[in-house]
């Protein structure tokens, strides 16, 4: 399979004779029918990683700019769910929010499930939407995928600065549970590419993984703590609540932001469950790949 | 020398059939499931596998200009897409010893919503290139484009001509060792044609290897001194250009001394044989400039439409489409279940001397396409003494116009 890699490389790329002189006495790039055994091509990857930086950018930039408040709607949109979940859970059905205030206790799960979720549904929609360049074009295809789940990285981060001023306001304390947040955001970005990953590629040539897929997100949001602690959860589904991987991800997030005591069990159960999709996914799309031109 | 490009025994299997031409979606593999497994046997007898490429082996030595040729379905579009690895072979190797860089479109990826410069940035980054070379020839390509003044502008404000002029310019600034090009010449106004013609001369001169795919005769004759002729997805002639432009406008097209024969068919209408005849009636291939030239087309008529129409276009070696007739008399001589012959007399002393081949259709105005027989019935007008003989292989234009002077 295409072990190596195809780059223009300013350094080699000087025109002139010179460069028809010499050819490398093995092939740059072997073109020939997979086998049934895949590699992954990370190297592919990483020589088009510019590729995926630029297509980050588009979506992002291209996303703002023909709404009229642009950016604002990163900040706002979290923060009007919240609100909505706030007075209905908050205040009617007075979900518990482990003694911290309702507001902040929400934003904390509703800032990363909306990523999450924005970028799973986007992932999916990727390579659909992006035809026009697989039909045209070589590049390794999971950037396409990924790149979707990367412009919504920049949304959360955005979204970020939200929950800092909550923090501010409600005065809750920092403590050394915030060295685990690089870890959980590292793993709810994985979860999302693997699941991105899979579903875009089955949605190639099944379109009605896109129409499923909204069902199943919400689904998934009353299945974890988002909105509600996972303490409510009676004592004797907890084994089975853990299994969702988001559970561990979405409690340690809150944890690590709100000085409580993380669930390393759960979070050790998680990091397992993701990186095992995020492996099985790539390989899967490797497999699906192959069709895509012809699918598509 | 070694190759630069070494294709062996490359195969392309393409499946066609009647699912093939929807998505597929779960409710149907689920609805099939249920429905007994023996209606799927039997669906999948109805499916069709045809080979876009069978065994297709060539080289192809570094600083060549290669140009591929044949007809549409020939399997050009395909090897291209193997080529540029967009798609996977069934079987065969490719083998590339250089950076190869393709272009089946310009303007690959380009945003509506974004502007210029950035659209310059990312169609870039898609064609391949890095940030570092783009920005080394940011100035470049805008003055290529000639688009200064709308580098930020959004490119759906630009003009057709500006947003193609911008796409073939961040395209022609890419420096591979192999480049793959699909026919993206055939944009913009003949200006920027030549332009672009130029800059890919240029790209052959500093010893790159260009592979250009394409069904204009005369761009390929122009740019390519190699080219291979594919028919049926095997290679039919490979040599220098011009003995291939010929073979194909007298073999693969269906020349025989008898003209063209067509195969039974089931459809409604279609042409059956086509032949060139000089003013005796005998069959013919090559004509003097001054003699009479005419076209007897037969056609079977299963269905008969009375709106139908027939007609053909004349296509000179270049590829230039010279004139496009139809038979006015066609809708009173059809009837179902019969065969029509019907006669054109092109006028005297109109095509100038070279090589024709036509292209017969039967249609239905504004609706579709009931038969068409492309690039057939190759014909040489012969130069016998016209007031241009002295300019033979010039070109001087499709026809003699005889305009009448005065003074």
């Amino acid at each position: 399979m295409e072990s190596v890699v195809v780059s223009q490389s300013p350094s080699t790329a000087q025109p002139g004779p010179s460069q028809a002189g010499v050819l490398p006495d093995s092939p740059l790039v072997v073109i020939e029918p997979s086998g049934s055994w895949l590699s992954l091509g990370l190297r592919d990857i990483w020589a088009y990683r510019e590729l995926l930086y630029f297509l980050i950018w588009r979506d992002v930039k291209v996303r703002y700019k023909q709404t009229a408040l642009g950016v604002i709607w990163v900040i706002l949109q979290p923060l009007l769910t919240t609100l909505i979940f706030t007075v209905f859970l908050g205040k009617l059905a007075r979900v518990p929010s482990d003694g911290f205030p309702y507001a902040v206790f929400a934003y904390c799960g509703l800032l990363p499930w909306t990523f999450f979720a924005a970028a799973i549904t986007s992932s999916n929609n990727s390579l659909v939407g992006s035809s026009h360049l697989i039909t045209k074009i070589y590049f390794p295809r999971m950037i396409i995928p990924a790149a979707a789940v990367g412009a919504r990285v920049v949304d959360f981060a955005i979204g970020f600065l939200n929950l800092i001023g909550l923090m501010v306001y409600y005065r809750v304390a920092l403590t050394k549970s915030i060295l685990v947040l690089p870890i959980v955001i590292l793993l709810v970005t994985l979860l999302a590419l693997g699941i991105g990953l899979w579903s875009a590629a089955l949605n190639v040539k099944y379109r009605d993984v896109g129409v499923l897929l909204p069902v199943l997100i919400q689904l998934w949001m009353f299945a974890s703590p988002v909105v509600y602690p996972s303490s409510i959860v009676p004592a004797k589904y907890q084994w089975l609540y853990k299994f969702n991987p988001l559970t561990g991800i979405l409690d340690g997030f809150r944890a690590s932001l709100l000085g409580q005591q993380v669930d390393w069990p759960a979070l050790g159960i998680s990091a397992g469950l993701t990186v095992g999709l995020l492996v099985y996914s790539a390989y899967a799309f490797r497999r699906m790949e192959k069709s895509f031109a012809d699918v598509v | 020398m070694k190759p630069i490009v070494k294709v062996e025994q490359l195969s392309k299997q393409y499946r066609i059939g009647t699912r093939q031409s929807s998505h597929p979606t779960l409710r149907d593999m689920i609805a099939r499931t249920v429905r007994a497994p023996i209606k799927g046997l039997r669906e999948k007898r109805r499916r069709e596998n045809i080979w876009a490429l069978k065994d297709v082996s060539f080289e192809i030595m570094p600083g060549e200009v290669v140009g591929i040729i044949g007809r549409n379905g020939a399997g050009k579009s395909t090897l291209l897409k193997v080529l540029s690895r967009i798609t996977e072979p069934t079987s065969g190797s490719i083998k590339l010893y250089g950076r190869i860089a393709s272009l089946l479109e310009v303007g690959t990826g380009f945003h509506p919503e974004l502007t210029g410069r950035e659209n310059t940035y990312l169609n870039g980054a898609i064609l391949g290139m890095k940030r570092t070379e783009i920005e080394r020839k940011f100035d470049e390509i805008v003055a290529f484009a000639e688009i200064e003044e709308f580098l930020d502008t959004p490119v759906k404000r630009y003009s057709s001509g500006m947003y193609m002029r911008l796409a073939f310019a961040v395209a022609a600034h890419l420096e591979p060792e192999i480049l793959l090009i699909d026919e993206v010449l055939a944009v913009g106004d003949a200006a920027f044609q030549n332009k672009c013609l130029g800059k890919m001369g240029e790209v052959a001169k500093h010893g790159r290897t260009v592979v250009f795919v394409s069904h204009q005769m005369g761009a390929v004759a122009q740019l390519c001194r190699k080219a291979m002729l594919l028919n049926h997805g095997v290679i039919a002639k490979e040599g220098d250009t011009q003995s291939v432009i010929d073979f194909y406008l007298n073999e693969v097209t269906g020349g025989s001394d008898n003209g063209f024969a067509g195969l039974d068919s089931d459809k409604e209408m279609y042409v059956t044989k086509a032949q060139a005849l000089d003013a005796e009636g005998n069959v013919k291939t090559h004509f003097t400039h001054n003699e009479p030239i005419i076209i007897a087309i037969t056609c079977k008529i299963n269905r008969w439409f009375p709106n139908s129409s027939l007609g053909f276009f004349v296509k000179d070696h270049r590829g230039r489409k010279i004139f496009t007739v139809n038979n006015p008399e066609w809708s009173r001589l059809g009837q179902n279940n019969k065969e029509v012959r019907v006669t054109a007399k092109i006028p005297l002393a109109l095509l100038v001397p070279g090589k024709y081949v036509f292209t017969f259709a039967i249609n239905l105005p504004n609706v579709g396409l009931i038969d068409w027989v492309e690039d057939v019935l190759p014909i040489t007008i012969v130069d016998s003494g016209s007031e241009f003989f002295r300019y033979e292989g010039g070109d001087y234009g499709c026809v003699f116009a005889n305009c009448e002077w005065g003074s």
